[in-house]
């Protein structure tokens, strides 16, 4: 499989509004945690929630698609000129041979679960009711990217829960080595939403402060929001020091639902597949940006994965401590704090974690490393038992 | 522009069909429908229980994860492969419209905990999940939507797989129909999957093998049947029946199927005798 270069990237998290704010942010080691004031959400935890998604207004031929999720898909692609310099690029392909790949967990089922609450009493009736295919339906997010850039190619979205946004650089990948499309815009969105912080805490899995991965304390994840955004294209010899997709690997665990196997068997396979891809040793990653969701559960997984592959060798951090776990949209975003890693040459440390679980005995870094980096693993695992990992890589100057 | 690459269509090879739907119980009897040796009759789609799943398993199995489990083992099976062995796609416009259904109701209510279940169930990749419990796959596994254009979705995202990981690989296409009040908004009418297992070479099990491409602006095939070409134009997973219809018949020819939008699938159907 030829690597592919992460033409232009942008993210939007609760750490901010594109690259910039999230480099600060984690060169300051910051969390943008905060106790949860979501919508009408009364829940003893802390998000990670986007600034003012409720004042962006949907460019006007897209108005039916008005939801938060949308309107952060809108805001993000506006960062760091990521749309325009996206639309220019594309001026030189084909528009029915460029696919659109993003992936979500819940889409804009907000708006869904809002109308719920006002219904027809005799009929049962949704009052208000929601624009359901460009909002609700899970192919929303995709549609909406693929009309905010007039493309005709393939598009959809992938929702395989946390591992979404991780697996759509796979479908982009194949496709173009297939000869099926040219070029692909992938990333991934997901806002808050009641099903997730409802659910997340139904199964006990919410911390009541902001989460901290692999501390022997954990006791659950923070939901977050945001949103990130990749021009991916077949390498081009004039690009150099770009940022690389060199390896996916894909896995099921084919254990349960929704607790990873307790030796992290599917992370660890699907570990092995993205460097048999790339062709390289578990030596040759300088950095490993986890999923590290901060539960008891997962992070034991992937913890005793990480040390088969890596012993305590690799540096190793979670960033959703900083930026909660933006679940469908995680995958997506830590891919692009990986190419930040890349760019900048640093490792970030993993915030609010204090007390690190002796039982995992990986490299976690709790203080920003600066050093050259070539190679970084990202990590993303999902309900389900879905695994997927990435490898970014710089091409030397 | 940046030239395209000329090289030849992925061409991927039908080992097995699985299906049910309003009125459809396997691929034999759609082929029967199909090949006019039987009249199609009206029925709500009778959904088999989940015997592979061990017993915690099968007593939360749902619907959603019922049909999906029956139609890809009927295509599995067929194909003689291993299930275990085999990457898969699950594509679907609705997901577990039921469950959402439940969540909203619970969540619109004074006591919004929802159930543990009904969380986990609700993840569009839900279907995939069970499959690989079910199976003891752990192998990748994706789960797509693209609205109406679901099936094109997997196919597409399988040619890709064939193409560079060079595997079989099964295909799980799905929707359900969803209780009101959603049903008015999205009138989907009943349950239906279609399971394909391609393979990126000929075996001697082969129906037949497909290449497929985009084409804009082009009509989409109709079928004979009055009532299943209704299911082609209200369930997103059934715009795949003219490409069954085409094999059920031996025909090798060219197969319109809707996508999304003015975008059509062209599908070249060859016949393997």
């Amino acid at each position: 499989m030829n690597p592919l270069q992460l033409s232009y990237f942008t993210l939007t998290t609760c750490l901010g509004a594109g690259l910039e704010a999230n480099l600060d942010a984690l060169r300051e080691q910051r969390s943008g945690l905060a106790p949860c004031a979501f919508e009408t959400v009364q829940l003893d935890t802390s998000v990670g929630a986007v600034a003012d998604l409720d004042a962006v207004v949907l460019r006007a031929d897209l108005a039916a698609f008005n939801c938060r999720n949308n309107r952060l898909a809108q805001h993000a692609l506006e960062q760091d000129s990521f749309a325009q310099q996206v639309e220019t690029a594309l001026t030189h392909y084909d528009a029915a041979r460029v696919g659109v790949f993003i992936g979500t967990s819940t889409a804009g089922i907000l708006e869904t679960e809002i109308a719920y609450r006002s219904r027809d009493a005799q009929t049962g009736a949704l009052l208000n009711p929601p624009q359901y295919r460009y909002t609700h339906n899970p192919y929303s997010i995709a549609d909406f990217v693929r009309r905010y850039f007039y493309l005709q190619g393939p598009a959809f979205t992938v929702s395989t829960a946390c591992s979404s946004s991780a697996k759509v650089f796979g479908s982009a990948q194949r496709m173009i080595a297939a000869g099926l499309i040219d070029a692909a815009i992938v990333g991934g969105v997901d806002t808050l939403c009641l099903t997730t912080l409802y659910g997340f805490s139904s199964l006990q899995l919410t911390s009541s402060q902001p989460c901290r991965p692999f501390d022997s304390e954990r006791d659950g994840i923070s939901v977050g929001e945001g949103a990130s955004f990749v021009l991916l294209e077949p390498q081009t010899a004039v690009a150099s020091d770009s940022i690389l997709l060199l390896g996916v690997g894909e896995s099921s665990d084919a254990y349960h639902m929704s607790s990873p196997h307790p030796d992290g068997r599917g992370a660890l396979q699907a570990m092995q597949a993205a460097l048999q891809q790339a062709q390289l040793t578990p030596a040759a990653i300088d950095y490993i940006n986890l999923h590290g969701t901060a539960t008891p559960n997962n992070d034991s997984a992937e913890g005793r994965a990480v040390n088969t592959l890596f012993g305590a060798q690799v540096a190793a951090s979670s960033t959703k401590g900083a930026t909660g776990h933006t679940l469908g949209a995680a995958g997506g975003i830590e891919a692009v704090i990986a190419a930040l890693a890349l760019t900048n040459d640093l490792i970030p440390a993993g915030v609010n974690t204090t007390h690190l679980d002796p039982q995992l005995a990986i490299d976690y870094v709790l203080q920003n490393r600066q050093q050259t980096l070539r190679y970084v693993l990202s990590n993303s695992f999902g309900f389900g038992g879905t695994n997927c990992s990435l490898i970014l890589g710089r091409q030397p100057a | 522009m940046i030239n395209s690459t000329a090289s030849a269509p992925i061409a991927a090879w039908i080992e097995g069909i699985g299906i049910l739907g309003p009125g459809i119980s396997s691929w034999p009897q759609l082929q029967a429908l199909f090949t006019a040796q039987e009249n199609y009759a009206s029925a709500k789609t009778v959904v088999p229980v989940a015997e592979l799943l061990p017993p915690a398993e099968r007593r939360r199995a749902v619907q959603m994860v019922r049909l999906t489990l029956a139609a890809g083992l009927e295509a599995v099976t067929h194909s003689r492969l291993n299930a275990a062995a085999l990457p898969s796609i699950f594509s679907s416009s609705s997901g577990d419209s039921q469950n959402m259904h439940a969540i909203c109701e619970t969540l619109a209510s004074s006591e919004r905990e929802i159930s543990p279940t009904r969380f986990h169930n609700s993840v569009h990749n839900a279907a995939s999940g069970y499959w690989s419990i079910a199976t003891g796959s752990t192998a990748a596994s994706t789960a797509l939507c693209a609205f109406d254009g679901s099936f094109g979705a997997a196919l597409l995202e399988g040619l890709g797989w064939l193409a560079t990981e060079k595997t079989p690989i099964l295909l799980v296409v799905y929707d359900l129909d969803y209780p009101e009040p959603l049903r008015s908004l999205r009138p989907v009418p009943d349950a239906f999957c279609a399971a394909f297992v391609l393979a990126p070479q000929r075996s001697e099990n082969s129906l037949a093998s497909i290449t497929a491409h985009l084409a804009v602006d082009v009509s989409a095939n109709k079928l004979h049947v009055p009532e299943l070409d209704n299911l082609r134009k209200t369930i997103p997973a059934a715009r795949c029946l003219p490409l069954l219809d085409a094999l059920a018949n031996s025909r090798s020819e060219s197969v319109v199927l809707e996508y999304i939008e003015q975008s059509s699938l062209i599908v070249d159907v060859q016949i393997c005798r």
